[in-house]
């Protein structure tokens, strides 16, 4: 059981290269996977076909057996590489948090969000600030699984492994699901358990 | 004044705060930048790191002369001797001095690539631009597709492209390298690295710090809006740092440990009195609270901190 990719193939349109070509993955609860190719391979497009952003040209995803949910919560959250696309421009940050559910306070504090953040829009805060609201969107949605599309490489190392320490303490405690997309081969030896190389 | 001959650009107690409204018609200052300098020479390639939010993009703006309006500068900027005015940077910006963008998002998203690189130069510079698709690693064809059709390291490659073909004397590239495979990164280093040796300088900011140690002269540490470091590139390995922060820095890479220290950088509305790393310093002490160290030269760098050594 757990998350799948069954024979899935991915272009962007008729006419376009295949970007992705008969991929199979598998990935269970409580496993950690870091996901690996150079830059410009689909490994974004993996997770967002993944999460359920794109459909399959062909093949399936599918998630204990069936096709992922289209309503309500998605149980596969995606953090994306950048964050300044992924938050409402127009929405103050407290209204980005409360959308995956409700605000949970411990959570602030463990990614070092200041309160006074929550009233502020997306273009005042930097993008390592930004990015840490993202993270905390989607462990607060309560999701299953959890795809970090490259979450990290705009933080400094510090808050890079604090924020690494909470993701993967929330993911042991609630035995998550978890695919690192990363470029550094250092970091993916400390947070996963298992590699894939897409080819 | 003599000294400011020879360096290209020389950065003195700068102070950047923003205006913003507390309640109702209340203004009030946000200081997100204090005493901060840093000095670039020709030839050499100078790194930033720090913190994240420490206002190392904003000293990119601040330089060009693209901050928000309600943006209120102090202290001194000077390039080759000349203080820069606003009318200076707007003449030098994008000529003399090109930026490396840290956001994809400054790419024109209805704009093919390649007519976005060569800009608005004509004749257009076509086999210069091939060149340097090649060097990164950009596939043929890239100059035909639109900024969604590229991935985040492509998105990036292209950025640096067009900061490395303009003439700049001064290129600030501000995090240049997420999303680009480990070759990619150290090509593009490189290609920055050929770029000062030829005389030309680059600001570096990054949070690849042992990349940055490959390639920089010097590395200045920012946390919390200042300078806190500034050390020879070597000195990162040979592990000879001055200041605990930028210890704590290098110790928290994947592979020299992954350890965090507590807490987290102060907020620029609520800064500490006296140093700023205080509250997370393990060496702090009471004089470390009650005043805010000077910057001292130490073993051919500067450190601002009362116990660096």
């Amino acid at each position: 059981m757990g998350l799948e990719a069954r024979n899935v193939s991915f272009r962007y349109g008729r006419r376009q290269d295949w970007v992705l070509e008969n991929v199979e993955l598998r990935l269970e609860r409580g496993e950690r996977l870091a996901l690996l190719a150079p830059s410009g391979r689909g490994k974004t497009t993996l997770a967002m076909v993944l999460a359920g952003y794109l459909a399959p040209t062909r093949g399936e995803v599918l998630l204990d057996g069936a096709p992922l949910s289209k309503r309500g919560v998605c149980p596969v959250q995606l953090i994306c590489q950048h964050p300044e696309h992924a938050v409402n421009p127009r929405w103050r940050l407290r209204k980005v948090l409360e959308e995956s559910g409700t605000l949970r306070e411990d959570m602030l504090g463990d990614f070092g969000i200041e309160r006074a953040w929550l009233d502020r829009f997306p273009r005042e805060l930097s993008g390592g600030e930004l990015q840490r609201f993202c993270v905390a969107r989607a462990l607060m949605s309560g999701a299953p699984f959890l795809i970090c599309d490259e979450i990290s490489t705009m933080l400094d190392v510090i808050t890079q492994a604090q924020i690494w320490s909470v993701v993967l303490a929330e993911a042991e405690r609630r035995s998550m699901g978890l695919i690192a997309v990363t470029h550094n081969r250092h970091l993916a030896d400390r947070i996963a358990n298992r590699t894939y190389e897409l080819e | 004044m003599e000294q400011k001959k020879e360096t290209l650009l020389e950065i003195h107690d700068l102070t950047i705060s923003f205006r913003m409204y507390d309640r109702l018609l209340e203004q009030r200052d946000l200081r997100v930048i204090s005493d901060l300098h840093l000095t670039v020479r020709p030839g050499e390639v100078a790194a930033i790191a720090g913190s994240s939010g420490s206002g190392k993009s904003l000293l990119a703006s601040a330089i060009l002369g693209i901050l928000p309006e309600n943006a209120v500068v102090g202290g001194h900027l000077h390039y080759k001797g000349q203080e820069l005015t606003p009318q200076l940077q707007a003449r030098l910006r994008g000529s003399e001095i090109a930026l490396v963008p840290q956001s994809v998002a400054f790419l024109d998203p209805l704009m093919k690539v390649g007519a976005q690189v060569d800009g608005h130069r004509r004749p257009r510079p076509v086999r210069r631009r091939e060149e340097l698709f090649r060097r990164l690693g950009l596939p043929e064809g890239t100059e035909d597709l639109y900024p969604f059709q590229l991935s985040g390291g492509m998105a990036r490659r292209v950025l640096v492209s067009t900061a490395l073909l303009s003439n700049a004397q001064l290129i600030i590239a501000d995090e240049p390298t997420p999303g680009m495979g480990l070759e990619q990164a150290l090509e593009a280093l490189q290609m920055f690295r050929e770029l000062a040796d030829e005389g030309r300088a680059v600001v570096l900011i990054t949070h690849d710090i042992d990349l940055a140690v490959a390639f920089a002269d010097r590395v200045s540490v920012f946390y919390a809006g200042t300078t806190v470091e500034t050390a020879p590139a070597a000195d990162f390995r040979a592990g000879a740092l001055r200041h605990p922060y930028s210890r704590a820095l290098w110790r928290a890479l994947p592979q020299n440990g992954f350890q965090p220290i507590g807490g987290f950088q102060p907020y620029a509305g609520d800064l500490p009195r006296g140093c700023l790393f205080a509250p997370r310093c393990p060496l702090a002490e009471e004089a470390c609270r009650r005043r805010t160290p000077p910057v001292r030269e130490v073993r051919g760098g500067e450190v601002r901190c009362f116990y660096g050594s």
